[in-house]
């Protein structure tokens, strides 16, 4: 008997010229939580692909319960009890719950059924959702819960999560971890792809690093600790947990951008932001902190110049560096080239002719100055990895010296080393005079970098003193404050 | 990954799946196939009259209107409503040149053209204030202003504008100096197929070298990232070239009636704004290559038109061979981006 659920066997899978994935393995054993993990770029979504029929390897085997299968598409791999959760979900958000559940089904349609099988799976898994409810009206958390029922309908016995704590806040994460440890305890199979190093050690029964498309690393976690995963993940040898240092200015420049009672609206007119007043100073790094929905996508936008104000007055200055939180949908145009990409930045006040060859020539210079991995400037932004393409946004966006610069969430779903370059230029960009307004939802990411501090809550912003606990008990206070 | 050969080759592979299909249906309606394509090949290649005087006469208008859609769906929008906008272009060219077909051609002929390419851009500008104003799906409104403008010319050829006998549901035809000069003394062929060439040849060069260009190109890609990334005012810029692509239909409009028709009645259009939709798509909405396509489709429409004549086959042929075009390129496209997923 084979105690194995998931088996990929020297996997080869290319893209044209790029190598995805070289002799890739992973052995997944039956109710265990075995975590993937690996740099942007490392293959650990090419090769989950290749496990759910999504993509076709080049080389290499499948083995599901111990028996070699070759899926033709992903709902052979439902068929034969895998289910995914992609990083990007894929639901209808015009569609109920249950809609969206019952999709992909067979026979006919009945709401009423459909509600009731829901509602026992709900009951019987412990995941809430309401059966009736739109997705588009879910929160992200909840979304992710219906795609994992979705996914138990279908009788999955193993569950692929592609990132699933990208999106969610600690206490979500906390949630999700707990109820895939019960799903395990039962006798299913969990495979969690992640970057995140603590969290794979802290919920995996056993790791599987991935790197440059190969695997170099399986081993229970138990046995590991964070310095090794670094290590296994970037190849490189370090001292101590990743730094991120800059030097703390004693005198600060002149006041370069100002809000003052300034109000705004989100795209369907409700208020979003309470009037409020902010100044930023050049060479400080202002950190803003907040949840989701509280009013800090507004600000971000106010700051960044590209959302007008409903009431009060905006001074901002003329160049302004703007790092948005949805890359693929806000930062750039994957069809585009690199150079075409950086063209977007100076877009709405450029007149004439465009300057190709000049143009092509400063995407070379943040191509090289950053790290980007792109073989040429003609590459299509879409060919690179997450990482890669947000050093590319990040370098566009610093290389003009912008007197403001706002980053909004800029190292979500980075890896360490790319978390690190984006963390050190912000830093480096203060130092060199800009002012630089930093947006995470990762208070530990925010706290070593901010020289003050911002929480935004209920579109009300307040500034507390730069640290932990007092930025937490401000979240907390506003919290209670509102309820 | 990105090797243009492989696109040309897809766009060669979808040509041949249509002539296929094309001889199916003749078998099917009982027409002799080399018979009926003979007839076709004579009608669109045969002869220097059929070149000169009815394939690139056709292609004339199908090049005016397919630089229109491949601007606008360049832009993001969804402009189907070229017919429309030609058809407004036409009548306002008519009009006009009826008011000053006394004046000397060097002022009266640029004139109508101007006035043509004005009411294109005026007609398809309904469509775009309607859609920044109250958000109206321009897929509809340029869909609905076509009939709209059909109906307009029934109403002028059969009052304002009608003959002075009253007798035909027509205008009286353009006196010669709004008349747009032939190239080839003997043939059809007029200068607005020149001009065309030249529009297709400023329209690449706007798209690819312009700043302005780069705009409308950003916007069609992305909205969202348009605004974000690059700050640009993207509903103003998908109306300017809403716009312009309405005077470049109207512009076609009023070269069929300065070169081809010289007068106004119902059906001067046969579906032109329509036909031009595949041109623009089988030439992936570039403009030096939308010249190809729309040679393609004038010898196809002289060709089917020849078929009907000589071979007596029905010319609805030549629509039936547009939509496997539309259809052709979009699953191809479809299995393209599939396979390179």
């Amino acid at each position: 008997m084979n105690d194995t659920a998931l088996v990929l066997r020297a996997i080869d899978k290319r893209f044209g010229a790029t190598t995805a994935l070289v002799q890739a393995s992973l052995a997944v054993r039956r109710g265990t939580l075995h975590a993937v993990l690996g740099e942007n770029g490392a293959g650990k979504t090419t090769l989950m692909r290749i496990a759910f029929g999504m993509l076709h390897s080049d080389a290499g085997t499948v083995e599901i319960d111990g028996a070699e299968v070759s899926f033709s598409s992903s709902a052979d791999a439902i068929r034969h009890g895998l289910g995914m959760v992609h990083q990007h979900f894929t639901l209808v958000p015009a569609m109920t719950a249950a809609e969206n559940i019952a999709l992909g089904g067979n026979g006919l349609f009945r709401a009423g059924d459909v509600a009731a099988q829901v509602r026992s799976l709900v009951e019987r898994t412990g995941l809430a959702v309401a059966p009736d409810a739109r997705v588009s009206t879910l929160g992200v958390g909840a979304q992710q819960r219906v795609e994992i029922l979705k996914a138990l309908a279908h009788r999955a016995r193993t569950l692929i999560l592609d990132e699933p704590t990208a999106v969610l806040t600690p206490r979500e994460s906390e949630e999700l971890f707990g109820w895939l440890r019960r799903f395990v305890a039962e006798g299913g199979t969990v495979v969690l792809v992640t970057h995140k190093l603590q969290e794979a050690l802290s919920v995996a029964d056993e790791v599987t690093v991935l790197r440059a498309g190969t695997q170099v690393l399986t081993a229970p976690a138990a046995g590991l600790d964070v310095h090794a995963l670094v290590r296994a993940v970037t190849g490189e040898e370090r001292t101590g947990p990743p730094l991120r240092t800059r030097t703390r200015l004693a005198t600060r420049g002149p006041c370069v951008a100002r809000l003052v009672d300034a109000s705004a609206r989100d795209a369907r007119g409700v208020v979003r932001l309470q009037p409020v007043t902010i100044e930023c100073f050049a060479g400080e790094i202002v950190g803003i902190a907040g949840v989701e929905g509280s009013g800090v996508h507004e600000l971000v936008r106010l700051l960044a110049g590209r959302l007008a104000p409903t009431s009060g007055s905006v001074m901002l200055p003329t160049t302004i560096g703007f790092v948005p939180e949805d890359r693929l949908r806000d930062a750039v145009i994957e069809t585009f080239s690199l150079t075409e990409n950086l063209a977007l930045r100076d877009a709405a006040t450029r007149t004439g002719r465009m300057p190709w060859p000049a143009l092509e020539a400063q995407t070379g210079t943040v191509i090289r100055a950053h790290n980007v991995r792109a073989p040429s400037p003609a590459t299509p932004v879409g060919a690179l990895s997450g990482g890669n393409q947000q050093k590319f946004v990040l370098g566009r966006e610093l290389e003009a010296r912008p007197a403001l610069v706002v980053a909004e969430n800029p190292v979500r779903g980075l890896d360490i080393l790319a978390t690190e370059h984006v963390l050190r230029e912000l830093g480096i960009s203060a130092d060199a005079g800009s002012a630089v307004v930093l947006y995470s939802g990762d208070l530990d990411e925010l706290l070593p970098m901010a020289d003050r501090m911002f929480v935004m809550f209920a579109g009300a912003l307040s500034e507390v003193p730069v640290n932990r606990s007092a930025v937490a008990s401000a979240m907390v206070g506003a919290m209670v404050g509102a309820s | 990954m990105r090797r243009p050969d492989a696109r040309w080759a897809i766009s060669a592979a979808t040509v041949l799946v249509i002539v296929l299909a094309v001889m199916a249906l003749l078998l099917a309606g009982g027409h002799g196939i080399s018979g009926s394509l003979a007839a076709m090949w004579n009608g669109a290649f045969g002869s220097t009259y059929a070149v000169l005087s009815a394939t690139l006469v056709r292609a004339t208008p199908l090049l005016f209107v397919g630089l229109a859609v491949g601007l606008a769906f360049r832009a993001g929008v969804l402009n189907i409503g070229a017919e429309g906008q030609l058809l407004a272009g036409a009548t306002m060219a008519m009009t006009i040149g009826l008011l000053v077909g006394g004046l000397s051609r060097t002022l009266a002929l640029p004139l109508v053209l101007i006035a043509g390419a004005g009411a294109g851009a005026a007609w398809a500008g309904v469509a775009a204030w309607l859609k920044q104003r109250f958000g109206v799906l321009e897929v509809i409104s340029t869909l609905m202003l076509n009939f709209v403008a059909n109906y307009i010319i029934s109403w002028a050829v059969r009052g304002p504008l009608q003959e002075p006998t009253h007798v035909y549901p027509q205008t009286v035809e353009l006196s010669d100096a709004v008349r747009l000069p032939t190239l080839i003394a003997g043939q059809r062929l007029h200068l607005g197929f020149v001009l065309a060439l030249a529009l297709a040849l400023a329209l690449w060069w706007f798209l690819t070298r312009t700043a302005a260009g780069f705009r409308v190109r950003a916007v069609g890609a992305s909205v969202d990232a348009a605004r974000s990334a690059g700050g640009i005012d993207a509903a103003h810029t998908a109306a300017l070239a809403f716009i312009a692509s309405g005077a470049l239909a109207g512009l076609g409009g009023a070269s069929e009636v300065t070169g081809v028709t010289f007068a106004l009645y119902e059906g001067i259009s046969p579906g032109y704004g329509y036909s031009a939709i595949a041109v623009a798509l089988l030439a992936r909405l570039h403009p030096l290559a939308i010249i190809g396509t729309a040679l393609l489709f004038g010898a196809l429409e002289a060709g089917a038109a020849a078929m009907q004549r000589d071979a007596n086959v029905p010319s609805v042929i030549a629509v039936v061979i547009e939509a496997l075009v539309v259809l052709g390129v979009l699953a191809l496209d479809r299995a393209r981006s599939r396979r390179m997923s």
